[in-house]
């Protein structure tokens, strides 16, 4: 009994001491994305079902488990950016497309200041030299943020 | 006149319990929610070990379901001490079973070792997401009676002496 006590106090120090090191570096720190490059839901909304504006190319870059129930109709699935494989996979979408191209990036895994995703690919759009990338904020989740507001919605691949 | 009180006093009560369970519940709109004392779904999904993991399987245990994700961080944080909880309440009857929402179980292999997680992780699949509400945002964590009915959904970053409490109290019965 005593031993599993001190272990699960090892083992629980072992997880903070991984934890303190690696989440810093973690940290996407979506929240240092510019508002200037943030769409809320409900005006992407608006973009979408206008005949007028023009449409962007919507890019999913969360997980594909949380793509195949729920997405933005219309949106491609490109894996998370949180990897470095997910962001190889974003740049090969996006190499040939024109630098001015209308680009909405959106994720929704978890609550902003959380997500891993968004910051990554939103640095590497830029370092390719797209000017016209929006970052779509979903505050909380997909999940509550627009599924659950009513918003358009399409599930599978 | 003392029957009038009595029943105003239900009344409140009752509406507060309903607060209580619909705040808990945490979910609105246009998804199926598992509400309170729903039967949770049943499913069978492939363990790290490559062995199946029936939940029906776990009936007359307490269960907590986390959905979680390596790449998330409110998931990762409560690890440890989920960790500490099935090693604390095991003998009385609890069982966390985690399920992985990651793309791939590489990653999940990798955390599971690291973090000497000490119960079940399945990898989850679009289609048990759905059964259970719609998982579009992580964490997520469903804790079960030992019938197997849903006592209390929470979603993102929760305490872990919130579901200790809980589980404390479902361990009684």
């Amino acid at each position: 009994m005593k031993r599993n006590f001190q272990d699960g106090h090892v083992r629980c120090a072992g997880g903070m001491i991984f934890l303190a090191l690696t989440l810093p570096a973690l940290a996407q720190q979506a929240g240092l994305i510019p508002t200037s490059r943030l769409i809320n839901p409900g005006e992407l909304v608006k973009v979408l079902q206008s005949s007028k504006l023009e449409k962007p190319l919507l890019i999913q870059i969360g997980s594909h488990v949380l793509y195949s129930q729920a997405h933005i109709p219309g949106s491609q699935y490109v894996g998370p950016s949180a990897s470095e494989a997910g962001i190889e996979q974003l740049r090969q979408r996006i190499q040939s497309l024109p630098r001015g191209k209308f680009i909405v990036i959106y994720c929704g895994c978890c609550p902003w200041s959380h997500c891993p995703n968004v910051k990554p690919a939103d640095d590497a759009m830029h370092a390719m030299g797209f000017t016209n990338v929006k970052v779509l904020y979903i505050a909380n989740n997909f999940g509550a943020d627009w599924v659950d507001k009513g918003y358009p919605v399409a599930k599978g691949d | 006149m003392k029957q009038k009180k009595l029943l105003i006093g239900m009344m409140a009560i009752a509406v507060a319990l309903g607060a209580y369970f619909l705040e808990r519940s945490g979910t609105t709109g246009s998804r199926r929610s598992l509400a309170h004392g729903t039967l949770a779904p049943d499913f069978s999904l492939s363990q790290l070990s490559g062995e199946q993991l029936q939940l029906s399987t776990y009936r007359g245990k307490v269960v907590l379901l986390d959905f979680w994700a390596t790449w998330c961080d409110p998931c990762r944080e409560v690890i440890p001490r989920f960790v500490d909880l099935q090693n604390k309440y095991r003998s009385q009857g609890l069982q966390i079973i985690g399920v992985s929402m990651d793309d791939e179980p590489e990653p999940v292999r990798a955390f599971y070792q690291r973090f000497h997680m000490n119960y079940p992780v399945v990898m989850g699949t679009a289609k048990v997401g759905e059964l259970y509400g719609g998982i579009l945002g992580l964490p997520i964590a469903f804790l079960l009676q030992r019938d197997g009915r849903v006592y209390a959904k929470h979603v993102g970053a929760t305490d872990s002496l919130v579901f200790e409490n809980e589980i404390i109290n479902l361990l009684r019965n």
